[in-house]
């Protein structure tokens, strides 16, 4: 199978995701109004309420919203698997002489890109409550890179969940049961010095700490006083790096064989 | 004659379940093999293998010259695959859906979008390319999914209960457009519950059951293996049919079957006009009055019945 096919079969089901932004309301919702409902949610009103050393609760914030968001594309990329499973448009799939791979690879990228269009919608309203990044845009990027690319194992995760599910209810149950610790046993809203060592340690270890973290130090929006932390709050960037290509190094290889699977029953 | 779909000893097991136990298939270029079967039998399962969907377990297929099992590919750039349920995406609209499978077929974003254009017209879909297929009826559907897999024209075509659920008025132009295919050259491979279908589209049929292929031939060598035919007479009252039983022994030297719910006395027919004659002047002699008075072929539900064990089923 040649990358010129790969290239060709992945941007024409690309262009047909981009094609249901405009025609399922929820989607479109999923990409405007819920990420500026987290932002408000989360940032005018906790970070009206709490306060960090160091930095304005508020700032500090904004790294953990943008990562909660990217963790929301394991349901979407669950749920559109599982739903091209349930109604046939895989085995049509199948039955053309396209490229394996070029199923999943088109839906994560396009979830990937509409969390791009999430992410541009969620910083121009931090920027209209006050966040502000610190360390320059080449930085600030790469942080914006980082996140994207959870947002994007975060998809692949998805895709396995919802080739193994297959239903709507068991995918939205299995996401949020996934995702709910994932975001909260982290650093994501709250700063971690003040757990006890235990439970500080998981959350410490926990990948989206990493990620929140390393967002944090990119974006400038870092609190002072901290205290000894475990590795990876201490080197954010490089081990959030490493700890989604691990993630991704697992689950891509998973989701492909989960999909032989269950395309074929 | 060229031979365009060829099954030997296709086994597929499920876990305790064994789907297929052993199917083989071999239909002529150009033909329509009709595959006939209650719900479970096998059908789909066998057509998903031929198709490349499904990896028997078991067993030898080639489809249009290529083995399903080692050259897939090859397989799928010359098979169109419909199945039980339209498989289009449905947000999408008729035009989108047969663009986006033109240009997964490899055809070009210029070829799909002439190919799709061309299947519109000539499926009579014009007026709703531009809607969403979400909108569309159920029958709309089935000629879009036709439509989407005559995109690269096939050489074989799978169709998996193509009508089911289908209005009568939609049914007739689905299989006009099979006609269409078969008489362009095209082999076709189609499932279906629906007797009358298969003896209208169908070249030959086998019948599938339990996994296994348990009768093929024409729709008439299959009737013929039924029986011959049968008259039919039904009486306005009870009191009759012992008279009518009579009459038709006499004529027939057969012993008449009577259907009592019904007040229905049948005999098999050897010399159709003549017992046909002689029956009615007896039944007039006897002063036996029918109210119904037929001769019968068995039809394809009563192979169908006969061969299955009364095993069928007509839901989806």
């Amino acid at each position: 199978m040649g990358t010129m096919e790969l290239v060709s079969d992945v941007s024409a089901l690309f262009g047909r995701h981009m094609r249901h932004l405009a025609r399922i309301p929820e989607k479109l919702l999923s990409v405007t109004l819920m990420p500026v409902a987290y932002v408000i949610v989360f940032g005018v009103l906790f970070g009206s309420a709490i306060s960090v050393p160091g930095s304005d609760y508020r700032s500090y914030l904004m790294a953990g919203i943008f990562t909660q968001m990217m963790l929301t594309n394991v349901g979407n990329t669950a749920l559109g698997v599982a739903g091209d499973l349930g109604n046939g448009v895989v085995d049509r799939f199948r039955s053309l002489p396209m490229s394996r791979s070029a199923v999943l690879i088109g839906r994560t990228l396009s979830d990937v890109a509409l969390a791009v269009i999430a992410c541009v919608t969620m910083a121009i309203v931090g920027y209209l409550i006050g966040w502000r990044v610190h360390q320059g845009i080449p930085k600030a990027i790469a942080g914006f890179g980082i996140l994207l690319l959870l947002g994007y194992a975060m998809s692949w995760l998805g895709a396995l969940i919802g080739l193994l599910a297959r239903s709507a209810e068991a995918v939205n149950s299995i996401a949020f049961m996934l995702v709910m610790p994932l975001t909260f046993l982290s650093n994501a809203f709250i700063p971690l010095n003040g757990l006890p060592g235990w439970l500080r340690l998981l959350c410490e270890w926990n990948p989206v700490s990493a990620v929140v973290a390393a967002c944090r130090e990119l974006f400038g929006n870092t609190s002072t006083g901290t205290g000894k932390s475990a590795l990876p709050v201490q080197y954010p960037i490089p081990l959030s790096l490493a700890l989604i290509a691990l993630l991704l190094a697992i689950v891509v290889p998973a989701a492909v064989g989960a999909y032989r699977k269950a395309a074929a029953r | 004659m060229d031979i365009a779909i060829e099954a030997e000893g296709i086994r597929k097991r499920y876990g305790d379940h064994e789907a297929l136990r052993g199917v083989d298939l071999s239909v002529p270029a150009g033909t329509l093999l009709g595959l006939l079967g209650p719900n479970g039998a096998g059908k789909t399962t066998t057509v998903r293998v031929l198709a490349t969907l499904l990896e028997a377990d078991e067993g030898r297929a080639s489809v249009a010259g290529y083995d399903v099992r080692t050259q897939p590919r090859e397989v799928r750039r010359r098979i169109g695959l419909t199945g039980q349920y339209a498989a289009l995406d449905e947000r999408l609209t008729g035009r989108e859906n047969l663009q986006l499978v033109g240009v997964l077929h490899r055809l070009g974003r210029r070829g799909a979008k002439a190919r799709a254009e061309v299947l519109l017209d000539r499926l009579g879909l014009g007026q709703f390319a531009d809607r969403t297929v979400k909108t569309y009826s159920g029958g709309t559907r089935r000629r879009l999914d036709l439509a989407a897999s005559l995109i690269a024209d096939p050489k074989v075509l799978f169709l998996d209960e193509p009508t089911t659920g289908l209005d009568p008025t939609s049914r007739l132009i689905l299989w006009d457009m099979i006609r269409e295919q078969l008489a362009g050259g095209v082999t076709v491979l189609m499932t279906t519950q629906y007797l009358e279908e298969a003896d209208q589209l169908a070249d030959r049929i086998a019948v599938i059951d339990g996994g296994r292929v348990i009768a093929d031939g024409t729709s008439d060598e299959l009737k013929a293996k039924v029986g011959g035919e049968r008259l039919e007479v039904t009486v306005q009252d009870d009191a009759a049919i012992p008279a009518a039983v009579t009459a038709l022994r006499e004529v027939t030297a057969m012993e008449p079957v009577v259907e009592q719910p019904g007040r229905m006395v049948s005999v098999a027919l050897c010399d159709q006009l003549k017992t046909v004659a002689e029956a009615a002047s007896a039944l007039d002699a006897a002063q036996v009055r029918p109210i119904g008075f037929a001769v019968r072929r068995p039809s394809l539900d009563d192979v169908f019945l006969a061969l299955t064990g009364g095993t069928t089923s007509k839901e989806g």
